[in-house]
């Protein structure tokens, strides 16, 4: 038994080993290695593409854009295909970190429509595509407000005293302070950001608590009436608890895209635009919009999704908002971190 | 036999060299250097005059408070236990050992987890409170939300210990000390506890030491509200993406826990004489 035991790990480690050097030994050109966020793709589709296409997919999944950057810089590993956010891709084309898309090799680019082209971190189309987008705005319980909320005031006002959820990421309430008290959303001078740090001081006492993604499922059980939310994430929760509504307040907010891009330390640019060109494809848009509940760029997409493709939270008339994307900040990230710890220390003690 | 014994030492060199000071050295090299636009590496301790602003200061006090009161309750609660464990003869003694321990073999974010759905506004005790006619209470989202985290989920850490050395007392040091007319209190604070002071102290430096550097209990607990160190120097890495200045700030924390563990020591150390002479 014991023997047998053993016989079968040695098997496994064999197999292993075997299929790891296969994978190694496979030429670039067989292989796309894909560099992608954790949960951010239908678990299906990298299947179709091998199928389709005869390449072999590698896949490594990233949490964060930071992350994401330092192992790109810091490691030898080639990656074909990445899913930056907007800032990030900035930074990328800035510091040349990104290759042209060759678009004669990504036809179905064209089923991208042209609201989400020209776009002010990548303003000639040349290095990325968008993958998927969204908005901030606030989620809301219809039965525990008054009125409808339709300012970024209602996070302010008094009556829903811890009854509130921020966001603890810092970027997204400063941006929101900022949209409220009329600066841009990418503002770093100095004053307004004094004043937004006051703005959220004074805040801080209504807080409930400052969530990332557990804010989700208080939202649903009505722990609060408010919360500072992803348009993704309402879509989701207004789905479990139809209580629940989404505002994309009057004075503004953000609108964030999820970008697909090539790095140029690639292997193999004819795979990642095969890939890129795959993901455009409105069948394999639509189904990972509905896989991971975010907004589609693709309208042909949206027309293959039904019910889900036509729900106006997470597809609104966006003309009719004032929408700014996240552009990177540099060293002023430190200062934005600095002002956040201080509003989250504001309280107690 | 001895080049034998020296042999079977090297594993152990080469995961310390590795996993130990490799480590080490790449956190010094990183808190006291500092990266300019530029992107030029220099030695600086621009990044120590940073955290010593009063912010970070009074986020650095709080984790030490937090701890010390956790280790402080977890010992309060903690000793008893294991005293009466070890002492008792019940046939359930097994089982109670088994309770303590059952909830480490759970993850420790589920346990946590728990607890958040348990003490929110909507949760089961505060529903429970309502049913009786009582008013609700904010259990969560503050300090006090914090320290208990630290305490449930570092508890058995204090109880292990003890418990084990409370096991080794011979009970005919009690018997003579009971024949030479010792009380009951005269008994435990003469004999019990300085003979189960190691197991006290090693207890405290086990619940201290990770309740001082913790961040996911005070980000799910305290509901952001209440940041500790950890979550900063977190921050640093996963967000700000300033790595010198978080190596920095561990560093720093290091530094404390490392003196920490030298009193407790060292205590232990005069401990171990006294109790000699004592013997």
């Amino acid at each position: 038994m014991k023997r047998r035991f053993k016989v079968g790990w040695s098997l496994i480690l064999a197999a292993v080993m075997l299929f790891s050097v296969v994978a190694c030994s496979l030429p670039d050109d067989k292989v796309v290695r894909v560099y992608n966020w954790g949960d951010y793709i239908d678990p299906t589709v990298c299947d179709k593409f091998e199928e389709e296409t005869g390449y072999k997919v590698i896949y490594d999944m990233f949490d964060t854009n930071e992350d994401m950057y330092t192992k790109l810089v810091n490691s030898k590993t080639k990656y074909d295909v990445l899913f930056p956010s907007d800032y990030m891709t900035e930074r990328m084309i800035d510091e040349d970190m990104l290759a042209e898309i060759n678009f004669a090799n990504v036809p179905n680019y064209a089923n991208v429509d042209s609201t989400y082209k020209d776009l002010s971190y990548d303003p000639d189309n040349k290095y990325s595509i968008p993958y998927m987008w969204g908005t901030l705005g606030i989620l809301y319980n219809k039965t525990m407000v008054s009125e409808k909320p339709t300012s970024w005031n209602a996070l302010w006002d008094e009556q829903y005293s811890q009854s509130i959820f921020m966001l603890n990421s810092q970027r997204d309430a400063i941006g929101a302070t900022m949209m409220l008290l009329g600066y841009d959303l990418n503002c770093t001078d100095d004053d307004a950001i004094a004043q937004v740090k006051q703005k959220l001081v004074d805040q801080a006492p209504l807080v409930l608590a400052y969530l990332v993604d557990d804010y989700k499922d208080k939202m649903i059980a009505g722990e609060a009436a408010l919360a500072l939310a992803w348009q993704g994430d309402a879509v989701y929760c207004i789905d479990k608890n139809p209580d629940l509504d989404y505002v994309i307040p009057e004075e503004g907010s953000n609108i964030f895209y999820d970008t697909v891009c090539i790095p140029k330390s690639c292997g193999n640019k004819a795979g990642a635009e095969a890939f890129i060109n795959f993901l455009c494809r409105p069948d394999i848009a639509a189904l990972n919009a509905a896989y991971i509940g975010y907004s589609t760029p693709i309208s042909a997409a949206r027309e293959l999704m039904g019910e889900a493709g036509a729900n106006a939270i997470a597809y609104p008339d966006l003309s009719l908002y004032k929408l700014e994307i996240f552009s990177a900040l540099g060293d002023k990230n430190k200062i934005y971190d600095m002002v956040w710890t201080e509003i989250t220390t504001s309280v107690g003690i | 036999m001895k080049k034998s014994s020296k042999l079977l030492a090297i594993p152990l060199i080469i995961w310390l060299a590795v996993f130990v000071v490799v480590p080490f050295v790449i956190i010094i090299y990183y808190g006291v250097t500092v990266e300019n636009d530029a992107g030029v590496i220099s030695v600086s301790f621009e990044n120590l005059k940073r955290f010593a602003d009063p912010m970070y200061l009074k986020v650095f006090l709080r984790s030490i408070k937090i701890a010390l009161i956790s280790t402080m309750v977890c010992l309060l609660i903690g000793y008893p236990v294991a005293y009466i464990l070890s002492r008792s003869a019940s046939k359930y003694k097994g089982l109670i050992m088994l309770l303590i321990m059952m909830p480490m073999w759970m993850n420790f974010l589920l346990r946590t987890y728990s607890w958040m759905s348990l003490l929110e506004n909507s949760g089961i005790i505060n529903s429970i409170l309502q049913a009786l006619g009582l008013d609700k209470v904010q259990f969560l989202y503050n300090e006090g939300a914090v320290t208990f985290g630290t305490v449930y989920n570092f508890l058995p850490f204090m109880i292990m210990p003890i418990n084990t050395t409370l096991l080794k007392l011979d009970d005919s040091l009690l018997e003579a000390a009971y024949d030479l007319g010792a009380k009951p209190a005269q008994r435990f604070f003469r004999i019990t506890l300085p003979f189960s002071m190691p197991g006290v102290l090693s207890g405290i430096a086990m619940v201290f030491v990770p309740s001082v550097t913790t961040f996911v209990i005070s980000q799910l607990m305290g509901g952001g509200k209440v940041p500790l160190i950890g979550d900063i120097i977190e921050k640093q890495f996963r967000v700000v993406n300033d790595w010198h200045f978080g190596a920095t700030i561990s560093l720093v924390v290091m530094i404390v826990v490392l003196s920490f563990m030298f009193v407790i020591n060292r205590t232990d150390k005069q401990d171990a004489g006294e109790r000699s002479m004592i013997l």
